[in-house]
């Protein structure tokens, strides 16, 4: 049961039966487990990772660099979360460094961006700078390679 | 007009051309179909094992090797095989590099047959051995292992099927269809009706990384007084996932080596120079990417095994390499045409077990080195085939 959810992290698409079958249990501990680990909060969710560029939607994703005034009490968790609740927020990480904060957000247009960032980002009090740099292409992600793998040829062989 | 049956030799036009190929030649023209027909790992080799190759390239690493490969190379065969299965060999004269494990087979049966000398092979097995064999003007003798043997060679089939002319018996284990392997206690069984006699062995260990259910690989050379007589045939394919690497080697007391290597040095020169570069690679720091892709066998070998029982398919439970090898006779077809039909009507391709000699008949080979949605859907259409037959 231990790889359960490197499993799950590798393919949330796997069947409650695959599962079992890999980890050497039963359907019913699988989905017992699961249940578990959903209601503890350690399963965020399940989603697809979607290459946007390859399809007609226009997106653009930015990363932005955030420097922050801590707060008495709550350090930096309070700013972290006046800035996470926005929708257009993707991820959200305090870092160590030369800044503090790493948001990833994403929107249609560069000009959409830009407004999150002037408008809501810089002015939130505490925020003391921010550095945005946008991203040009993705060609990896949730250790997916963006790119449709050639395939050699293929022919008779017998092995 | 030149005849050319005339011209062509004729042990090697005795061979009979591959049964299979019908299968390749339909699979060509239906795209969407799932081979689980080819025995070849699905991950391309690992990312710092290719840049090692690439690497070698850049550096203008591109002249011959020595003949018995690089001693570098050698020397890290000698501390992989002691390092995973305790087999000590001396890379200064008791490993030579080939290509592929195929050639090592190739070149320790021609290092020893005479004309008529026997070859006992346990079947069903890798289609390799007998052509040959043949080829080298042996004889092959197969001896069928049994499903409720595990598919092992058992010390009285072996007795039972030595003559003044054996000369040899291939160990094909872990075993390619079967998924069987032997354990210590097997070999040595084996061991004591070799004891004595001047029977060599040719243990073919191509997939020694690749057993399960916390069993590890034991080779015969290991059991007290076999290591003499046994040449150990491995290599990179399956174990790291290189297959068109075409890297291999062999180990063998450094008088048989010292003769294979004249059959080598004359036919081959010596094996790639990129590929041996990647190989230094694999070996020194491939371990983690074994572990990593047994597991991920190891997770289809026991979705499959249960998927083929919940659909009433008598399936041995396969303890190495990547094959599943279920039985089909419920379904009242011999295996060809059970391959035939399962192709055509639901585009999955697996493998007659007849192609793999006697014994073979009434069940198939599935390779599980495939994605687990192909394995999914495989399973779905193989329930589908039968019950709807």
């Amino acid at each position: 049961m231990d790889n359960l959810l490197q499993l799950l992290e590798g393919d949330c698409t796997l069947s409650k039966k695959q599962l079992a079958a890999m980890v050497g249990t039963s359907v019913e501990r699988v989905e017992e487990a699961i249940r578990d680990y959903e209601k503890k909060g350690v399963i965020q969710g399940y989603k697809a990772v979607i290459d946007w560029d390859a399809t007609d939607r226009e997106a653009v994703t930015a990363l932005i660099e955030v420097k922050v005034e801590p707060q008495r009490d709550n350090g930096f968790d309070r700013v972290a979360e006046r800035i996470y609740q926005y929708e257009e927020v993707e991820s959200c990480y305090l870092m160590s460094g030369d800044f503090d904060m790493t948001v990833i957000i994403s929107g249609r247009t560069l000009q959409e961006v830009a407004r999150f960032v002037s408008q809501k980002l810089s002015t939130i009090d505490a925020v003391k700078s921010t550095a945005t740099h946008f991203i040009l292409k993705k060609y990896k992600e949730s250790h997916l390679i963006f790119k449709k793998r050639e395939k050699q040829e293929e022919g008779f062989v017998f092995v | 007009m030149i005849d050319y049956s005339k011209v062509l030799n004729s042990r090697i036009s005795a061979v009979p051309p591959s049964g299979i190929r019908k299968f390749f030649d339909l699979l060509e023209d239906m795209p969407d179909a799932i081979s689980l027909g080819i025995g070849e790992p699905d991950f391309p080799t690992p990312w710092h094992i290719r840049d090692a190759g690439i690497y070698s390239l850049e550096k203008g690493f591109t002249k011959y090797s020595p003949n018995a490969g690089f001693s570098e190379l050698r020397r890290q065969i000698a501390r992989y095989l002691q390092r995973r299965f305790d087999l000590r060999y001396d890379p200064r004269n008791e490993i030579l590099v080939t290509v592929g494990g195929s050639e090592g087979l190739d070149l320790a049966l021609r290092c020893i047959l005479e004309p008529g000398d026997e070859v006992i092979i346990p079947t069903p097995s890798f289609v390799c051995y007998g052509p040959l064999v043949s080829m080298s003007m042996g004889v092959p003798v197969y001896v069928e292992t049994k499903a409720e043997d595990a598919f092992r060679l058992t010390a009285e089939q072996l007795k039972n099927a030595i003559t003044p002319r054996t000369k040899a018996l291939v160990l094909p284990y872990p075993c390619n269809p079967t998924g069987g392997i032997m354990e210590k206690a097997d070999l040595e069984a084996i061991a004591q009706v070799l004891e004595g006699t001047e029977i060599m062995v040719i243990s073919d260990e191509i997939y020694a990384e690749l057993t399960y259910g916390g069993l590890h690989h034991v080779s015969i050379a290991n059991i007290p007084g076999m290591r003499e007589r046994t040449f150990v045939v491995n290599g990179f394919s399956k174990a790291f996932s290189m297959t068109g690497w075409r890297m291999g080697y062999l180990c063998a007391p450094k008088e048989l080596i010292g003769s294979m290597i004249k059959l080598h040095q004359y036919g081959i020169m010596s094996a790639p120079t990129t590929s041996q570069y990647a190989a230094i690679e694999a070996m020194k720091n491939g371990d983690e990417d074994i572990e990593d892709m047994k597991k991920e066998y190891d997770g289809r070998r026991q979705f499959l095994l249960q998927g083929f029982r919940d659909i009433g398919l008598e399936c041995f439970e396969p303890k190495g390499a990547f094959y599943m090898f279920p039985c089909i006779k419920s379904s009242g077809l011999d295996s060809d045409n059970f391959c035939e039909k399962f192709l055509l009507a639901e585009q999955v391709a697996v493998i007659p077990g007849s192609a793999f000699g006697p014994g073979g008949e009434g069940f198939v080979r599935c390779c599980y080195a495939a994605s687990m949605q192909e394995l999914a859907t495989a399973l779905e259409r193989m329930e589908h085939f039968i019950k709807h037959r």
